[in-house]
């Protein structure tokens, strides 16, 4: 009877799950009356503002991870070798993000870097795409520092260090050569999430008009029936490609790992 | 030391020491100082001034509007309603893995499936509701043309209350099942023994040491989807455009385009939502602390 | 008059079988203690009779009633685990009460038993303290008070020493055995340990392989082992080589020394060789007063244990181990001497197969 219910339960939440994704997969198919086609696929891709947003956001993401890892990495290192009693306080700091809406960091970032401030960032293109990484970058610390702070749990940070000293490696090379591939399937667990998170961010790029994917997707919402479904498929399965290359790296370490 | 002269202050290599320390951090530091810190105390600051920069409460008591309170009022209640479903049915099919009733095999496709679904919020997540249940949604047209069921004249309305929850359900439930199956983990199994040969029925054990051990773990979480449902703007304004009040739409237009006619109410309604969701990060973050001492 | 029985008991997990054929019944009362190295079955047994598993075939009885199909809570048995196994959100007092609860018990009566349990223990001043505040001694202690006070019929104690320190471990398991005593309450002890086991308990099972090898006293275990399994687990031991002068009167030659055994030897006929078993114990340092000796070799080492010591000696390929007592007067034997042992014959075993 226990087994029965658990079925059931489990059954009506598979279909609560997979009902939208077979309706936006069955509905980006619908374009031509009366047949499925990839006809909305074709459309998405052929747009020339698809391309131009998707490789923007492409760029930022890409960027968003190279900020984070620089950021990260060696502040996560540095604290665990030099500055242990400070990481509680740090861990609460990249954990904000989470309490502070991004909505609210964005409109702190045009009050704050307006064209007549002593930091005109929103001023120029340029300087936007400068604080739409940096926003990216607070979105995605939380992610990235706890994804880098376990793995540098798994290896003891000191003695790699001194080992490496008392070879003569230098700190860049300590960090670039030692700390870093030791912690290179957590650094890229965080960076395929933050690749999730900015591919198809919305609020922040939106308010700060950037021409993001996020904000094209959600014009093209308001304006077409069958692109849009096209586009949730598409991301759905940058998403799941995302989190698919994780599982990937994590099971790579762990048959690594092993010892032979 | 053997040195004839006693040294008169710290040498020159000390001095330098214990800054270096420090300048490790530094760059983090003044990254988050800048994009995180100052924006936000930007904000609230703004929150208790007129334009002048004088101090004063009345953009908070501005706040207390009919409008904006109905704004954070249903705010409120949907990050509660789908806080509430997302973490009863989570919590329902976590059980039911971890705990037996179904078999181990599909524990590990869940949790990658709830990876990846709580990830997928915001605009992609809007459009999927919109062809399901949306007026020429995938499951209206099923229902309206195969067997007669009108789902508008029933009352239901996707761009609403009970819409918007259930569209917000699709990465809350997957959530608080990644965040409550370690949790669930941690039940030990000589709990259920000790209690049942002193004795204890399985409802009795459930009622009297697993939900108690569970609770803060539970609230906690219910907590934090609180407050992830409270932010979330992405999937509103894609689902609803404008046409359902709530405070980050409210505040997105306002943004935009000052829809409030005065900057500072714009800010006041910004720190609102950072009290909100800071008093259930808070909540979360002290009942995490006490679940962990019980655990350890 | 037999308390608790178990029938030919077994137990299989798929196709691997952890239990064969159990049979024994125990006294009211007894404190039973079953030892065995891990895997043997003991921990089996244990929960099938406290129904956390069904046996595979068999009975158990309590008190002249069928157990074995009754679920663990309707058996009224008292449980102490290994790892406490307290529940972590309720405080000693709630702990202890948490069975006269589920009872229904009125609340006066669950606060005067739950008040005399923690007078047995000696913890009534931390009756409010949560069990992340205690030390795992303190835990233990209240999990025996937990599982105590609904007056169970039957107290079952699987390993609950071998998550403690090694000091702690012997005081907790004399008082656990001072419990026990006052309160007549029919015990069944599971442990790997045999200082354990036969310190505590009236009677031993030695489990090997998912069977009892042996059921004894404490000293007939460790004095008459039946099976060379028996012997080995309990105890040091040392096995020599004799010659069986005389199968009636059970007279052997051991090296030099001949001795009869205190009873007869059966299955071997003279002349024949036989190994014979004996403790570190039994042999002493051959004087004028001891006759022939049984054993001459090289010392290897000594090592003070204490009171006694011990010391090994090689004698001919075999290593074989004696003590002596730790006097101030005593001689202690130096590596690289030569020694001559003889045996006394009463602390002589022949071993079966």
């Amino acid at each position: 009877m226990k087994r029965f219910w658990a079925w059931g339960a489990l059954i009506i939440g598979l279909l609560y799950f997979i009902l939208p994704l077979i309706g936006m997969t069955n509905f980006s198919l619908k374009m031509r009356r009366g047949v499925y086609s990839f006809d909305a696929y074709a459309k998405v891709l052929g747009d020339t503002r698809f391309q131009e947003t998707f490789s923007y956001s492409v760029t930022l993401a890409l960027l968003t991870i190279l900020v984070g890892v620089f950021l990260v990495v060696p502040t996560a290192y540095w604290v665990r070798l030099k500055l242990p009693f400070l990481r509680p306080y740090i861990e609460f700091v990249t954990l904000l993000p989470l309490v502070i809406p991004a909505i609210v960091v964005v409109f702190g970032y045009i009050r704050l870097y307006n064209t007549s401030s002593w930091l005109p960032l929103t001023g120029t293109a340029l300087g936007t795409d400068v604080l739409l990484v940096a926003g990216y970058t607070m979105l995605a610390l939380p992610y990235m520092y706890r994804a880098v702070d376990t793995g540098l749990r798994t290896i003891d940070v000191t003695t790699l260090t001194e080992a490496a000293q008392s070879l003569g490696a230098g700190w860049f090379t300590i960090i670039t050569r030692i700390i870093l591939p030791n912690v290179l399937v957590a650094v890229l667990s965080g960076a395929f999430l933050t690749f999730a998170i900015v591919i198809g961010e919305f609020t922040m790029a939106a308010l700060l008009n950037r021409p993001a994917f996020g904000p094209y997707m959600q014009v093209l919402g308001a304006n077409r029936a069958y692109e849009p479904a096209a586009l949730a498929v598409i991301a759905f399965a940058i998403t799941w490609g995302c989190l698919g290359l994780i599982q990937l790296v994590s099971r790579f370490q762990k048959s690594a790992q092993r010892p032979v | 030391m053997t040195s004839p002269n006693p040294p008169t202050g710290p040498s020159p290599a000390r001095r330098m020491r214990l800054p270096l320390h420090w300048l490790g951090i530094l760059p983090f530091a003044v990254f988050v100082l800048l994009f995180l810190i100052m924006p936000t105390m930007k904000i609230v600051i703004g929150a208790f001034q007129r334009p002048d920069g004088s101090f004063t409460f009345s953009n908070i008591g501005n706040l207390f509007t009919p409008s904006i309170l109905a704004a954070y009022g249903i705010s409120i209640r949907i990050s509660m309603a789908s806080a509430f479903f997302g973490c009863l049915i989570g919590f329902g099919t976590a059980a039911a893995v971890v705990l037996g009733g179904l078999p181990r095999a599909i524990r590990g496709p869940l949790m990658t499936f709830s990876g990846v679904a709580s990830n997928f919020a915001g605009v992609p997540l809007a459009f999927a509701f919109l062809a399901t249940l949306g007026p020429v949604g995938f499951i209206t047209v099923f229902l309206q043309s195969e067997l007669g069921i009108n789902l508008r004249m029933l009352g239901f309305n996707l761009l609403s209350f009970w819409g918007l929850t259930l569209t917000y359900l699709f990465f809350q439930i997957p959530l608080m099942i990644l965040i409550i199956t370690p949790a669930l983990d941690g039940l030990k199994k000589e709990w259920r023994e000790a209690a049942s040969i002193l004795g204890a029925t399985n409802a009795q054990y459930w009622r009297m040491v697993a939900l108690p051990i569970l609770t803060p773990s539970i609230l906690g979480t219910f907590a934090l989807l609180f407050a992830n449902a409270f932010g979330a703007v992405a999937t509103a304004i894609a689902l609803t455009g404008s046409s359902l009040s709530i405070v980050p739409i409210l505040l997105f237009a306002q943004i935009r385009g000052d829809v409030l006619g005065d900057p500072h109410l714009g800010y006041a309604l910004a720190f609102g939502m950072i009290v909100v969701t800071g008093i259930a990060n808070t909540v979360y973050i002290w009942l995490r602390a006490r679940s962990e001492r019980w655990m350890r | 008059m037999s308390f608790l029985t178990l029938t030919h008991l077994q137990k299989s997990f798929g196709s691997v079988k952890v239990v064969h054929d159990f049979n024994m019944t125990i006294e009211k009362g007894e404190f039973i203690s079953f030892l065995g190295p891990s895997g043997c079955g003991k921990t089996t047994v244990l929960r099938m009779i406290a129904g956390f598993e069904i046996p595979t075939g068999g009975t158990i009885e309590i008190a002249g009633k069928d157990q074995t199909n009754l679920r663990p809570n309707q058996r009224n048995i008292g449980m102490v685990f290994q790892a406490y196994a307290l529940f972590p959100n309720m405080s000693v007092f709630d702990n202890v009460a948490f069975g006269l609860k589920v009872a229904g018990k009125p609340k006066s009566e669950i606060d005067a038993r739950v008040k005399e349990m923690l007078k047995l223990i000696h913890l009534e001043h931390l009756s409010d303290r949560y069990p992340y505040q205690m030390s795992g001694g303190q835990q233990q202690r209240v999990a025996l008070a937990r599982a105590l006070a609904p007056k169970p019929q039957v107290l079952l104690l699987d390993e609950p020493l071998s998550a403690l320190d090694a000091k702690i471990r012997v005081s907790l398991r004399e008082e656990i055995r001072q419990i026990q005593r006052q309160l007549g309450i029919t015990t069944v002890f599971v442990t790997h340990d045999q200082e354990e086991a036969l310190s505590i308990s009236d009677r031993i099972v030695v489990m090997n392989a998912g069977k009892a090898d042996q059921i004894g006293t404490p000293g007939e275990i460790y004095n008459r082992p039946t099976t060379r399994f028996v012997a080995n687990f309990v105890g040091t031991l040392n096995v020599i080589e004799a010659i069986l002068v005389n199968a009636a009167t059970g007279t052997v030659k051991i090296g030099e020394e001949v001795v009869s055994l205190p009873q007869p030897i059966t299955g071997k006929s003279d002349g024949q060789s036989i190994s014979i078993a004996f403790r570190p114990e039994a042999a002493t340092i051959a004087g004028p007063s001891t006759g022939p000796a049984a054993v001459t070799g090289t010392v290897l080492s000594s090592n003070f244990l204490g009171s006694v010591v011990r010391t090994k000696v090689d004698a001919g390929g075999n290593i074989i181990s004696f003590d002596m007592f730790n006097q101030a007067s005593a001689q202690i034997p130096k590596a690289g001497e030569t020694v001559s042992l003889s045996l006394q014959p009463d602390g002589l075993m022949v071993l079966g197969d």
